[in-house]
């Protein structure tokens, strides 16, 4: 068995380990559903149509990674002209730095008043939480380059152009990833805070109701669904990394 | 006598940092013939560094001339300058031979032949079959290799070299000095090679300067009167043992 096939079976058992586990409990605890609902009572909530988890689940998703992606473009965007203009790096980093002290949370109440609630709100709320991040990381990475690699770039007449394309950029990358790793779990976090905070649709929103009927097992599909989505943006920003990043130099 | 490849007459430098003025480099004369490995050794802070800098365009200076290149070897700043450093600083996400084609794409040469000239210099410098490696897959020594192999690939007449072998162990630098000799055999460049490596420096150099610290000046010149190709066994010479005991004595570590 390869490394690779083993490493993935072996959490693969780990996550039926915790299911099993968590099955044993209830079942064996006697722990009345409304407290704790079973694997198969969770699973169950999934038919209740009156909840529309399609719907709800497709809301969420596009609060999810719309405010990411907006993120990421912005969030690279403004570290580029940091680099670029230093002017603007130093007028406008202690700004961000105060703006992120705010906590998002607390906008919330605001967001509503000045645009209702919604789709678009939840977005901004995940793009607030999580843009910051890679606002620093990428202006770090965009930073860190070796003194000596410049010198030997300027005794060749190079430019700055090509400094940028072919050393700063790809030095910024593992940078970048870290910062969009980071970013992956506060965006989801975002999201849901969001529809906890004022909202007629998504999984955040759906708690809530369910929440006054005391249905838990629906309160766990939507966490796990949640958690699923979140598992996704994830992977996804793994996988490009794997793609665009050599492994010596991941971070 | 031909013209000198590089002349240096009288150069000056002065770093001022907050009010504080600091001589790096005081009176620095001397030639250096095309073709030639000189050595410039000294002790840290000698200002060799910042003399190596001012010779690649990469400083200011604030008296005296520098001149490089003759009629018959023109002087192309842009072209003509190799540098290797004391860290390898290869690309991380390139392989080996894209480390080594990194000047020829920003001097915008052909690829197509550089990339056939870049496989002969890793052949060169011992690295035939790393081509497609990424640089964390080669130990310190083979990544200096493949950084002098860099400085080889745009074919320039002059290689800086700053204490490229000072990050590396006693073993594998005495080895990449007897490499470094065979490629300067080779390739024919003129070699300027900072050290603080006093028998390096004897070992290596067809000429040696001397910098002293404190205040940095030009404490000596001379010729190795030893001839190449040179193996390990000219350090048991009586005539290496002079050159360093005289390097030895103007640094005052007699």
């Amino acid at each position: 068995m390869s490394d690779n096939l083993q490493r993935y079976t072996i959490a693969i058992l780990s996550h039926l380990a915790l299911v099993a586990a968590w099955h044993f409990f209830i079942v064996l605890g006697k722990v009345p559903t409304f407290v704790m609902p079973s694997p198969y009572a969770t699973l169950h909530a999934l038919l209740v149509p009156n909840y529309r988890w399609i719907e709800n689940i497709t809301v969420t998703a596009i609060e999810i990674f719309g405010g990411y992606f907006l993120a990421v473009v912005i969030g690279i965007g403004i570290a580029l002209l940091f680099s670029w203009f230093r002017i603007v790096e130093m007028t406008m980093m202690p700004l961000l730095v105060t703006l992120n002290m705010i906590p998002k949370v607390a906008l919330g109440p605001l967001i509503i008043v000045w645009f209702s609630y919604g789709i678009g709100p939840n977005i901004a709320m995940a793009f607030a939480i999580c843009f910051f991040p890679i606002v620093l990381t990428t202006a770090r990475g965009l930073r860190e380059v070796e003194p000596d690699l410049l010198d030997l770039v300027r005794t060749l007449k190079g430019s700055r152009w090509q400094v940028f394309i072919k050393i700063q950029l790809p030095g910024a990358l593992p940078y970048i990833f870290s910062g969009m790793k980071v970013a992956a779990i506060l965006a989801v976090a975002g999201a849901i805070v969001g529809e906890f905070l004022g909202s007629d649709r998504g999984l955040g929103y759906l708690m809530l109701q369910v929440q006054v009927t005391l249905d838990t097992a629906a309160m766990f599909m939507a966490v796990i669904l949640i958690t699923l989505l979140g598992m996704i943006l994830y992977g996804i920003v793994l996988a490009l990394e794997r793609l665009l990043v050599v492994r010596d130099a991941r971070i | 006598m031909s013209e000198p490849f590089i002349h240096l007459s009288g150069v000056r430098k002065i770093y001022r940092t907050r009010g504080i003025e600091m001589l790096a480099v005081s009176e620095a004369t001397f030639d250096v013939d095309a073709g030639e490995l000189v050595s410039l050794v000294g002790p840290s802070g000698c200002g060799k560094t910042t003399l190596l800098k001012i010779i690649a365009g990469l400083h200011d200076h604030d008296a005296g001339t520098v001149r490089i290149g003759t009629k018959e070897q023109p002087f192309n700043p842009a072209r003509d300058i190799g540098m290797v450093f004391q860290q390898p600083l290869l690309l991380k996400w390139r392989k080996v031979i894209d480390n080594v084609l990194l000047p020829a794409e920003i001097l915008g040469l052909p690829l197509a032949a550089s990339r056939e000239r870049a496989r002969d210099l890793l052949r060169l410098v011992g690295l035939q079959g790393s081509e497609e490696k990424y640089p964390y897959e080669l130990s310190g020594g083979m990544q200096q290799r493949a950084s002098i192999a860099r400085a080889l690939v745009h074919d320039p007449k002059l290689i800086l070299m700053d204490e490229p072998f000072g990050a590396l162990d006693a073993l594998t630098r005495e080895k990449m000095n007897l490499e470094l000799l065979h490629i300067w055999q080779q390739a024919k460049k003129t070699i300027l090679f900072v050290t603080h490596g006093i028998t390096e420096a004897v070992f290596l150099g067809t000429r040696v300067i001397v910098l002293s610290a404190g205040p940095a000046r030009m404490a000596d010149n001379f010729r190795v009167d030893i001839a190449h190709p040179r193996t390990l066994d000219i350090k048991t010479q009586e005539k290496f043992g002079e050159y360093t005991r005289r390097i030895y004595h103007l640094l005052g570590m007699e």
